[in-house]
């Protein structure tokens, strides 16, 4: 269980991505993070396993508080938290086979690492896995000969052999075509359902979101503005999420309008010559 | 509302027209300089490509007795030797620097320590190491040896670093993210995205040695440079040109070996 407490982050050059965002992500549901872009969304995910180092805030795992974890403690939590990249992060050089076992790598030493000797359990898991993520046959391929849908299977290979006890994705689907971006989103929640793990997902594509989350939250400039079922996001609920209107204060604004103001037709726009 | 057609001149680099004359004034007047100062005339030059010309008749045929030939041969292979050893030294005193002086993995202190000594291995030429060497170490390969590992350092931790700082740190930080340590980090995610260049890189810098190593001779740091100065001072032209063909030839199969090799690690 994933719990999050008033999490902030304020980078070097001053902008605030997160301004106390707290969230709990536990059993085996798929809660969507969706939110426009700069939102803070991937500065969440990168805090959750300190990427990032977040400003302000706890991060507890199973109980373990980890915002203060230094070294080998730091390095034995992040086994635990499986994570998915919108551009995949694969290394491109290496097989299937090693980006794959790259996930091991927190259970094995420097030595091993380097002479690519993992246990026989690790490699016959590795095998398994890319049986079940559709890459059975493909581990002595190299990365950059694969397709975008192809790599981020080796990424979710990857994630999953960590045998993690949360899988942190962000925007698993943005450099894919519809129909590939399906089927990632349900391999995904399907892996997560066998294991028994929860899935925090970024994602701006809301359909994808709808369809495949338990539990949906919206992030607005580094504020938790929504969160509900699925059902639960009408109209006005993505209103708050992608323009940061509050439904309670601001009555529906027709998009029509806003886009006329925008271009200068509006005789109070001062300016015109 | 402006009356009439607008121009248009394209924006120059140096600001405003005035400054972009006056620099180009400031070039010539710089050349013209120079060339009065040395004492360089037209008369000069003239009288010097007569002379040239009647050098390069005494150049061939290019001949060399046995002895001579045995010399060559010698001395070359000592040129050789010493690039190769010079090349795999340097390379490996590169690694760490090159490391030390890649901006996105190496800290702040490190990374100036790095560039600094970069800085120091480039500002001089071979040559110029060679003769400081040559005092410090007497005459002989070892000199040469050392010369040419210490350019080494400059040029291939120099270009070895940018190539770190050019790898796609993403798959660096994921590698990271699956709890690896940092030596497994650089061993998965920052090795094998600079491999190929490190390939590239050797193979070429060996190329460069080969040729520094025909030359730091002539200041007495080994092979076959010492040969060459030598023949010259005893107006042994014909010996001359048989060096330079020699030296020529080795050039051109180690670079075609190091284009040949690099092409197929691209
Ligand atoms: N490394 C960084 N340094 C400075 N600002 C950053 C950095 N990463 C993100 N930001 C800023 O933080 C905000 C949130 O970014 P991000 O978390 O990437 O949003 P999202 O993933 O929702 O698009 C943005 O304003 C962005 O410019
Ligand atoms: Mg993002």
């Amino acid at each position: 269980m994933l719990e999050v407490e008033n999490l902030r982050k304020t980078y070097a050059t001053g902008d605030e991505a997160l301004k106390g965002v707290s969230l709990s992500v536990e059993g085996n549901e798929t809660v969507a993070m969706i939110g426009p872009s700069g939102a803070g969304k991937s500065t969440f995910i990168r805090c959750i396993n300190r990427l990032t180092d977040p400003t302000d805030g706890k991060i507890r795992l199973d109980g373990t508080e980890l915002t203060a974890l230094e070294g080998d403690e730091l390095r034995s939590v992040r086994r635990d938290i499986g994570m998915i990249f919108q551009e995949y992060n694969l290394v491109e050089r290496l097989t299937v086979m090693e980006n794959v076992l790259t996930g091991r790598l927190g259970y094995v030493s420097n030595w091993q690492a380097f002479r690519r000797q993992f246990p026989a359990d690790d490699v016959e898991r590795a095998y398994e896995i890319l049986d079940r993520v559709g890459l059975g046959g493909m581990e002595n391929k190299r990365v950059d000969e694969l397709s975008g849908g192809q790599r981020q299977r080796v990424g979710i290979a990857r994630a999953v052999i960590q045998q993690p006890k949360i899988l942190l994705v962000d925007e698993p689907t943005s450099s894919l075509d519809p129909e590939t971006s399906e089927t990632v989103m349900t391999l995904l929640t399907d892996i997560a359902a066998d294991r028994g793990i929860p899935v925090l997902i970024n994602i701006h594509e809301v359909d994808l979101a709808l369809n495949h989350a338990d539990r949906v939250v919206g992030l607005h400039d580094g504020e938790l503005v929504f969160e509900g079922t699925p059902a639960d996001l009408d109209e006005s609920g993505l209103d708050t999420v992608y323009r940061g209107a509050d439904p309670d204060e601001t009555p529906q604004v027709p998009r029509s309008d806003g886009d006329t103001a925008r271009d200068g037709l509006d005789p109070s726009v001062p300016g015109g010559t | 509302m402006a009356t009439g057609k607008r121009t248009w001149q394209r924006p120059t680099v140096f600001g405003r027209r005035e400054i972009k004359w006056g620099v180009y004034a400031l070039v010539v007047g710089f050349f013209i300089w120079s060339t009065v100062g040395l004492g360089v005339s037209l008369s000069r030059f003239l009288d010097g490509l007569a002379s040239g010309v009647a050098l390069l008749g005494d150049f061939v045929p290019p001949e060399a007795t046995p002895r001579q030939t045995a010399r060559i041969v010698d001395k070359m292979l000592e040129s050789i030797a010493m690039a190769m050893v010079s090349t795999v030294t340097g390379i490996a005193l590169s690694l760490p620097i090159a490391f030390m002086a890649a901006e996105n993995v190496s800290p702040r202190p490190l990374y100036y320590l790095g560039r600094g000594f970069i800085s120091v291995s480039r500002a001089f030429n071979a040559i110029i190491v060679a003769i400081i060497v040559v005092k410090a170490v007497g005459l002989g390969p070892l000199a040469g040896i050392i010369t040419i590992t210490f350019k080494t350092v400059g040029f291939f931790s120099k270009l070895f670093a940018e190539d770190i700082e050019d790898i796609d740190m993403g798959s660096v930080a994921a590698v990271r993210a699956t709890g690896a340590s940092p030596a497994q980090t650089l061993l998965y995610g920052v090795v094998p995205q600079v491999i190929p260049r490190f390939a590239g890189l050797s193979v070429y810098r060996w190329d460069i040695n080969i040729r520094t190593s025909t030359i730091v001779g002539i200041v007495g740091a080994g092979g076959i440079g010492s040969v060459l100065l030598t023949a010259f001072n005893r107006y042994d032209y014909g010996y001359v040109s048989a060096i330079l063909l020699a030296i020529i030839a080795v050039v051109l199969v180690a670079e075609g070996v190091s284009a040949l090799v690099r092409r197929r690690y691209q």
